[in-house]
């Protein structure tokens, strides 16, 4: 038997590589693919808790997430897409109009 | 003992493969790796009793998003991408606070207390299918948020479609009506 501790260090680690990648990559891409790895964490984490607590709350809302991931992703996406067509570039460090 | 051998093994490829995905010069090889950590999250889902999540994490995760994610950055420069610098100018104090947070997250892991168990053990979960087991939950304490997953996915779907238009009028490949010439135009 699985310690439930074994899947929560798991899900930090996994969630601060996720920040990792946010705060460090250029490329907006990569960023939002960071976000679906901090959600990823989130979602084993619910899962985990869910089986360990007898109960299906936790993948209910794991299923929820899933489905709020894949629309964040399209909208994130198609954002991408207006960006690149409009600054021509995906780096986040180049798009600094408002910057004084 | 073979569950936890299962377990090690998991971790291991899905901590290397996300470390290589924040890592990676090249964004295909990123999404790529990202796609191995998927499989082995389902993976994590099988070993929880958790199959119906399973197989919706290697549909919709796998199959769906990323593929979308591999769609837009074909989109982008990726030649330019792998010869330029691929972290911002203050990365190592991002490091730094990433490590931290890490670090503090873990040190908060300990004082866990589980709360009351629900009514769903696994044996209960087996005789019904998961999958029965999920969809009683979902469509009858969750009936809300299933109709608002709904709209959600209905505002991704018309969103997308208005925010990926190309609406601007490019003399070079403009194909829309106003180019052609109209009615009165072709009169006179």
């Amino acid at each position: 038997m699985i310690p439930l501790s074994w899947y929560m260090v798991l899900a930090t680690i996994l969630f601060s590589i996720g920040i990792y990648g946010v705060l460090v990559r250029r490329n907006i891409i990569i960023m939002f693919l960071s976000i679906e790895l901090m959600l990823n964490a989130v979602n084993l984490n619910l899962v985990a808790m869910s089986h360990y607590l007898d109960s299906l709350r936790g993948q209910s809302f794991t299923f929820f997430i899933i489905t709020v991931a894949a629309a964040e992703a399209a909208i994130g996406l198609g954002l991408v897409i207006v960006l690149f067509r409009n600054k021509k570039t995906v780096y986040v460090d180049h798009i600094n109009e408002l910057k004084g | 003992m073979i569950s936890q051998l299962i377990f090690l093994y998991c971790a291991l490829v899905i901590i290397s493969t996300a470390l290589l995905a924040v890592r990676f010069h090249n964004p295909v090889y990123s999404v790529l790796s990202v796609l191995v950590l998927f499989f082995h999250i389902a993976g994590l889902y099988l070993l929880l009793n958790a199959e119906f999540l399973a197989a919706i994490q290697i549909i919709v995760y796998a199959g769906g998003i990323l593929i979308l994610y591999l769609f837009v950055l074909f989109l982008v420069n990726l030649r330019q991408e792998i010869k330029s610098q691929r972290f911002v100018a203050h990365h190592r104090l991002s490091t730094v606070i990433s490590i931290i947070l890490g670090l503090s997250l873990l040190a908060i892991i300990p004082y866990f207390k589980l709360g009351a168990k629900g009514n769903y053990p696994v044996a209960r979960i087996e005789q019904l299918t998961h999958t029965k087991a999920i969809g009683m939950e979902i469509y009858s304490t969750f009936i809300l948020p299933f109709e608002l997953a709904g709209l959600i996915l209905l505002i991704a779907v018309i969103g997308g479609l208005v925010l990926a238009r190309n609406d601007k009028t490019d003399p070079a490949d403009d194909v829309s009506d106003s180019a052609a010439p109209t009615i009165s135009e072709v009169q006179e």
